[in-house]
């Protein structure tokens, strides 16, 4: 522990601690050591939420150190009819999005936080007078600019948010988006739905085209809160999946930013080739993006040897012609001109907004969970991740064709450790796991987006009383809304796709 | 122009030649059959561990509108109930949708119950709005398939269209938030009558998982007559594209 200062540490990930080992400071002493931990580049906040407890609030902060691989822990208190708190905000800005969250459900507001404006309208939220249709936004008097607003419905089959666009001319001087049209009440579900089936059904829904980062997220959790060790087997099945559907996104998302820039070729390759992998899920669990295949306690589809040499075939098939497409796209001088400089994240706008996944690491930033704190069978790994430095369309493009091959790799490596290792027949799913009481559970993945954090808290009977999600997509917003600043309007489609962001991972 | 040529070359054919009979994944969770031996405890035992509430308690039927398609029903007792590959599950009924003990038999449209302007008008091409109204992306990127390289729903001019002035209908996912309520009705407003609307995925059918989470407002579901359910977590492509053909009188 570093010199004075206080936090319990979870070593390992999933972890827990029992609640009342979690150290309570004063709100002085809690952001003087929140702003030392959080200059370190080796540190970033996993999540901050307020938890009401009897009489009391409690505001838990969970900090990832990438250099220990630990996360630290620990809270302040505050009486239940609390007005108003100094915002962290002002020293450490990567957390203005937990404060904006804080304040909206709760109504307490931050002093000398920029702006505490809204982040989903939430069904109950503090304040039920403000509505999602009047929301407040930046706004630039001037007969010279125009506003440009898009949604919550958009052209294309996707999902539902408010884009506003500051323009002068064809210039976008600042892109306000507002979320929330997704919000479906998951967190207050996952205290509502008692059995273990509903939560794992629950988790699949967070972001259906994460069924398998999210659902691993709450199966890990509900394995550490139930003292329940995966077999190895089932951890190097999961990685598999997991693996599986960051291939299967990327690939997608390469036609889709061809498709944005009117490069067929590519695009249609590509979403072939990405139908092959969901495919190739289905012929594994019967569900293209993967639901039902992770579950707490095991597996109701093991790998067996048909599907193992039925995978890694059409694996390769797909990664041969991947990189066969990737070198053609990746050498058209007309795609480059768009990609290239195309909404450029500096590398100090990453860590401000406290961007995760692969939009920190194509601005140089090394944060990826499987490296900094390994789970399952990232554990018995050396994974290096990709890291491009130019935080361009490009860096972002560039770094799904990497991440397919690393992850294909991987995979590879992972089918050979399981040849090596026992025959052995997997437990089924346990839906009857109980988990201990007074207990807080953090579990972390690295999807592909990026770093997925939930984290439980149980009462004292075992049941779930706080259940808090956190999607990468809730820092990377902000990234997006950066990246198109003093960009031509015209990009703002390929900026977006190159980010993919999830609409109802931050709405929940 | 070689490397162009190599790329085509493995790229190869990917349409599915049709679409009716297209086979998919053994392991594909499609019409469940539930065997007429089923007896009351087992009943009992899979509708209090269904996570949806799809499992009659009495009867032992199972609802699609509501089944997440997760067969732990099935896992639990997999003498009496499995999940068939077949994806043609899409109805113009919600009755329909539900499966009997006993029976084996498909699910279809009710050809009666079709409005007569729909083949009449929309056979020859069809043009949809989609809303995603709280869905997860899921059934997005399904809907999105339909018009891939692979399905092609296009080549019977059924496309989505990025005007609801453009449509001749409505495809809703998701469980239909309080957020989303009124986006939705306006959409809807917007199009030109006749106009259809067709509910894609679980979520949307029932509310799914979410079904009584109080951040949903289903009146638009309630308020409006449905022309096609496609169930499904998410609707796979060729359950919504039998079901539309199946709509539109298409062989």
């Amino acid at each position: 522990m570093m010199e004075g200062m206080k936090y319990i540490e979870i070593v390992q990930n999933p972890g827990k601690v029992a609640v009342s080992d979690i150290p309570l400071l004063d709100y002085a002493s809690f952001m003087k050591q929140t702003e030392e931990l959080l200059k370190k580049s080796s540190c970033h906040c996993l999540n901050y939420f307020m938890h009401r407890s009897g009489k009391q609030l409690i505001f838990y902060i969970l900090i990832a150190n990438d250099d220990s691989h630990k996360i630290l822990v620990y809270s302040h208190s505050q009486p239940a009819d609390l007005m108003s708190l100094e915002s962290i905000t002002r020293y450490c800005f990567p957390m203005h999005i937990f404060e904006r969250e804080i304040s909206e459900n709760t109504g307490i507001s931050f002093s000398g936080h920029p702006w505490l404006k809204p982040l989903r309208y939430p069904h109950d939220r503090s304040d039920k007078s403000t509505a999602i249709s009047d929301y407040p936004f930046y706004k630039i008097e001037s007969e010279e600019t125009h506003e440009v607003g898009v949604g919550p419905i958009h052209a294309g089959i996707i999902e539902p948010g408010h884009f506003r666009f500051l323009c002068h001319g064809e210039k976008v001087l600042h892109l306000e988006i507002q979320l929330g049209y997704q919000h479906r009440g998951v967190e207050k579900l996952f205290l509502e739905k008692k059995s273990l089936l509903q939560q794992s059904v629950l988790s699949e829904s967070i972001a259906g085209d994460t069924a398998i980062g999210h659902g691993l997220a709450f199966a890990q959790l509900a394995e550490i809160l139930s003292d329940i060790i995966p077999d190895e087997r089932l951890e190097i099945e999961r990685t598999i999946a997991l693996e599986m559907e960051r291939m299967a996104v990327h690939i997608g998302d390469t036609a889709a930013l061809c498709g944005d820039v009117a490069y067929q070729l590519g695009q249609s390759a590509c979403e072939a080739l990405r139908t092959i992998v969901i495919n190739t899920t289905q012929d594994w669990c019967g569900n293209r993006v993967g639901k039902g295949l992770v579950r707490a306690g095991g597996t109701n589809y093991p790998l067996i040897r048909d599907i193992i040499d039925h995978i890694r075939e059409r694996l390769s098939e797909t990664n041969r012609r991947f990189l066969e497409t990737t070198d053609l796209i990746f050498n058209n001088s007309g795609l480059l001109t768009r990609f290239e400089n195309t909404g450029v994240v500096s590398q100090n706008r990453a860590h401000l907004v406290g961007a995760v996944g692969m939009a920190a690491r194509t601005c140089g930033i090394n944060r990826d969970i499987r490296n900094s704190h390994p789970f399952q069978a990232y554990r018995n790994m050396d994974y290096t991740p990709a890291k491009l430095e130019h935080g361009d369309v490009f860096a972002r493009a560039l770094i799904r064709k990497i991440e397919v091959e690393l992850s294909f790799s991987v995979i590879n490596s992972l089918f050979d450790k399981l040849a090596g290792l026992p025959e052995k027949r997997i437990n089924k799913p346990d839906y009857l796991l109980e988990y201990k009481p007074c207990m807080m559970g953090v579990s972390l993945v690295e999807g592909w987006r990026g770093e997925i954090c939930h984290v439980a808290i149980t009462d004292i009977d075992g049941n779930i009383e706080h259940y808090k999600i956190k999607d990468p997509s809730m820092h990377n917003w902000m990234a997006l809304a950066l990246a198109v600043r003093n960009q031509e309007i015209s990009d703002f489609p390929i900026c977006n796709k190159s980010f993919d962001l999830s609409y109802c991972g931050n709405d929940l | 122009m070689l490397k162009e040529i190599r790329v085509l070359k493995s790229h190869g054919r990917q349409y599915i030649k049709n679409l009716r009979t297209q086979p998919v994944s053994g392991l594909f969770r499609g019409r469940p059959v539930i065997s007429g031996e089923i007896t009351t405890s087992e009943i009992d035992s899979v509708s209090s561990l269904c996570p949806v509430m799809a499992i009659d308690k009495k009867s032992g039927s199972i609802d699609l509108g509501r089944c997440v398609f997760c067969k732990e029903c099935s896992f639990a007792i997999p003498e009496k109930i499995r999940f068939t590959n077949d994806y043609r599950i899409a109805s113009n009924t919600r009755e329909s949708l539900i499966i009997k003990p006993g029976s084996e038999s498909p699910v279809r449209l009710n050809e009666n119950m079709v409005r007569k302007e729909i083949k009449k008008l929309f056979r020859g091409a069809l043009k949809l709005r989609q809303v995603s109204a709280g869905g997860d992306n899921s059934c997005e990127l399904e809907l999105n398939a339909t018009g891939n390289v692979n399905f092609d729903f296009g080549r019977y001019g059924i496309e989505f269209v990025a005007s609801p002035r453009h449509a001749d209908g409505i495809v809703v996912t998701g469980p239909i938030t309080e957020n989303m309520a009124e986006a939705l009705q306006i959409c809807y407003d917007s199009i030109p009558e006749p106009k259809i609307i067709i509910l894609a995925g679980t979520d949307a059918i029932s509310g799914g998982i979410f079904s009584n989470s109080p951040a949903l407002n289903r009146k638009f579901v309630e308020e409006h007559h449905i022309d096609l359910y496609v169930p499904g977590n998410p609707a796979h492509p060729l359950t919504y594209i039998n079901g539309v053909m199946d709509m539109l009188g298409i062989q």
